[in-house]
């Protein structure tokens, strides 16, 4: 019994920690711009993309026919070399294999710019609007966002490959003095699941330990006292959505070998990672980490058989109810700050 | 309530959009729009938008799941057709019934909040309607298959009476064609009425004055929950009946209408025409299916001999920028055009046309102050 409780607990960790990434980049937004970014998703999306796109740059080849050579069937032997590997040797080949990861290079630059776009182009007229508008607006936005990579990448899921040597499954059970073969877990979701962790250590870090952080901790407090100060907190929240599309955009790069990206990739995850902030507290950023490795692992607790035939179609709705019950008995969330958003 | 409810200016507006409605074959011929089947669905997502704005206009409640209703009230149709008979009547009352009662359920968890926890939780009622029709509730709702009729249906109350119909009809009348869309464009202007009648009632201003101070109303020792919840069910009624009116006219009800991209068009559609006015939505509603129809139907075929008149590389460009916009992208011109209005018109078309009539009186009469009167305090 032990081991099943054990083997659905880690099951939730990797759809958990990409709840928790993105659920951490709205509230960061939301915390800092009080605003609500429906257009979440699409960063998330488009960061799932930025993998795609490097995949694809990667893996140019040149073809040439070779007419001495002959294949089975008669025909000459096309010979494909991929361009990366004719330059850069075995490091090229290394980087074929390891795209996805190394795609994060291109993401966190892209999605820095994308994000900062955004907030400069668009969403800073929104800051005094109702939440109403905020949420049309940037609905609108995804929209547009999913409709361009839906023009540009077609409508079918794009599957992207795992590096050779992460493929397979990691027997998580022999390390905790398990029998072998119980607990067996494929080793990319416990590398997504360490990256998660990775990213939101730092994240928090990044807010605790640096005088920026501190500043936009002071901002998020009380922005207009921190602006009487001389200091210019618009920017630095302008900075903050950046980082919080970088991070949605990470969590994206990421999570493309779990799941072929496809354009509405994004809004799937928007509607669960709302719930996720929600179920945390609006505005606090332990509470969106907790709610997202929560709900994750409820999610797969939930998707067990025995539990499936207690009660049918529980692993379908779960997550919406455990939202609906958190939001009517608790309505500050989890953890949110009591006073915030409470109405 | 001895108040005299409706005013000349109503009435007029009731007339303007019956014949605008009752005419639409004669005005949408050179729109190239005017078949039955397209003007079904104008009126069909017109009443759905009018009850959407019931809610959203008047109270300022954003729901992002009422595809939920929509789709209950197409499977509650479809149902009526298989058990009951092939008439409309009952599968409308049917459904109307049915998603009202769902509404009422929803609604009364929902309502306990508001603002953006309103829009989440309306939403996570309608993904979980979705999810379990595609799961759990296949015996009800036929999965991804989508609700159908079969040959092996009782029809019970049809075949008490002998009738052997196979295709929904209104006392014996088939509902093809143009009996389809007179039927639909009559309960069309039964909605808009209705809509008018409650948007100038005391109820109606309740709901007005929820919206624009809610604390305020809670202080005077007032309970806006009975007006919000009943706004909820009557604006779920809405897309029941217009969820219903779908199925009638196509006996066919999929789990895909109650989708959260369902719920998303609903809201541009009011959004588009303008939130809070009577006429607003449905000219949104009527607008996005329209460029949905025609749009989509674009190709670069087209394109070509639409710009034919320009130079040939010139043309070229022109229409592969052009084709991003149209055919399979048209949603990204719904997206676009949607966040303009967002930004720059957020009262929708209608506040459009109302800025343009103010700016063309304005040189004519450069003697009056302020034309807009002032609300009393």
């Amino acid at each position: 019994m032990f081991e099943v409780i054990l083997l659905q607990f880690i099951n939730g960790l990797d759809k958990g920690g990409a709840y928790a990434l993105i659920a951490l980049g709205l509230t960061l937004v939301f915390g800092t711009l009080g605003v609500v970014n429906f257009a979440h998703g699409a960063l998330f999306m488009l960061g799932a993309f930025c993998a795609v796109t490097f995949q694809k740059l990667i893996t140019l080849e040149t073809v040439t026919v070779d007419p001495s050579q002959l294949s089975p069937w008669g025909t000459p032997v096309e010979v494909r070399e991929p361009l990366v590997q004719a330059w850069l040797g075995d490091f090229g080949a290394v980087l074929v294999n390891y795209s996805v990861p190394f795609s994060l290079l291109l993401a966190i630059p892209v999605m820095l710019v994308i994000g900062i776009a955004m907030e400069r182009g668009l969403i800073k007229y929104f800051y005094k609007r109702p939440h109403a508008e905020q949420i049309l607006v940037t609905f609108g936005l995804a929209i547009v966002l999913q409709e361009i990579i839906k023009a540009s990448f077609g409508a079918n899921p794009i599957p992207q490959p795992v590096p050779t040597d992460l493929r397979g499954a990691a027997d998580i059970g022999v390390m905790l003095g398990l029998n072998p073969g119980i607990i067996t877990y494929p080793i990319w979701r416990l590398v997504y699941f360490l990256f998660s962790g990775v990213v939101i250590g730092a994240v928090f870090a990044f807010l605790r330990f640096t005088t920026f952080g501190m500043v936009v901790r002071a901002g998020m407090a009380d922005r207009e006292t921190v602006g009487l100060l001389g200091i210019n907190i618009d920017r630095r929240f302008t900075i903050m959505f950046g980082l919080a599309a970088v991070v949605a955009g990470m969590a994206g790069v990421m999570y493309t070998p779990l799941l072929p990206p496809n354009y509405h990739l994004g809004m799937d995850f928007l509607v669960l990672s709302f719930v996720v902030v929600v179920v945390g507290g609006m505005g606090s950023l332990p509470g969106a980490v907790a709610a997202g490795f929560l709900l994750g692992i409820l999610q797969s607790f939930a998707s067990m058989t025995q539990v499936k035939a207690l009660v049918p179609g529980i692993d379908q709705i779960i997550i919406y109810l455990v939202a609906v019950i958190i939001l009517l008995v608790r309505p500050r969330g989890l953890l949110g700050r009591r006073g915030v958003m409470e109405a | 309530m001895n108040t005299i409810l409706v005013t000349r200016n109503d009435l007029l507006l009731l007339l303007g959009f019956t014949i605008a409605v009752l005419a639409m074959p004669i005005w949408l011929q050179p729109f190239g729009a005017a078949y039955p089947d397209l003007m079904q669905r104008f009126a069909i997502y017109g009443i759905f938008a009018i009850g959407f704005n019931i809610l959203f206009g008047l109270t300022g409640y954003l729901s992002f799941g009422h595809a939920a209703f929509f789709g209950v009230g197409s499977y509650a149709a479809v149902w009526s057709f298989k058990l009951l008979t092939m008439d409309a009547i009952p599968a409308l009352v049917f459904a109307v019934l049915i998603s009202g009662l769902f509404a009422l359920l929803i609604g009364y968890v929902s309502l306990k909040r508001s603002g953006i926890y309103f829009s989440i939780l309306t939403l996570a009622f309608a993904q979980m309607s979705y999810n379990l029709a595609y799961s759990v509730l296949t015996p009800i709702t036929n999965g991804e298959t989508g609700l159908q009729l079969t040959l092996a249906d009782p029809r019970h109350l049809d075949q008490a009476l002998g009738i052997s119909s196979r295709s929904p009809a209104l006392l014996g009348q088939p509902l093809l064609g143009y009996a389809g869309f007179y039927f639909c464009a009559g309960l069309l202007i039964v909605a808009f009425f209705i809509a008018q009648r409650i948007t100038g009632s005391p109820f109606g201003m309740m709901l007005r004055a929820i919206k624009s101070n809610q604390t305020r109303m809670h202080y005077t020792g007032f309970n806006t929950r009975p007006y919000t919840l009943a706004a909820f069910v009557i604006s779920g009624m809405y897309a029941g009946l217009a969820g219903a009116l779908l199925a009638i006219t196509d006996p066919l009800a999929g789990a895909e209408r109650m989708q959260w991209a369902a719920s998303g068009e609903v809201v541009l559609m009011t959004i588009l025409g303008g939130v809070g006015t009577l006429v607003g939505p449905v000219i949104g509603a009527w607008i996005i299916k329209y460029f949905e129809n025609i749009f989509s139907a674009f190709n670069e075929g087209i394109l070509h001999r639409t710009f034919d008149f320009l130079p040939d590389g010139l043309e070229d460009a022109v229409v592969l920028v052009t084709s991003k916009f149209v055919g399979e992208g048209w949603h990204l011109t719904l997206g676009l055009v949607f966040v303009l209005i967002v930004v720059f018109l957020p009262g929708g078309i209608m506040e459009g046309v109302r800025r343009l009539v103010h700016w063309a009186r304005r040189p004519a009469e450069p003697g009056r102050a302020s034309p807009r009167p002032q609300p009393a305090e």
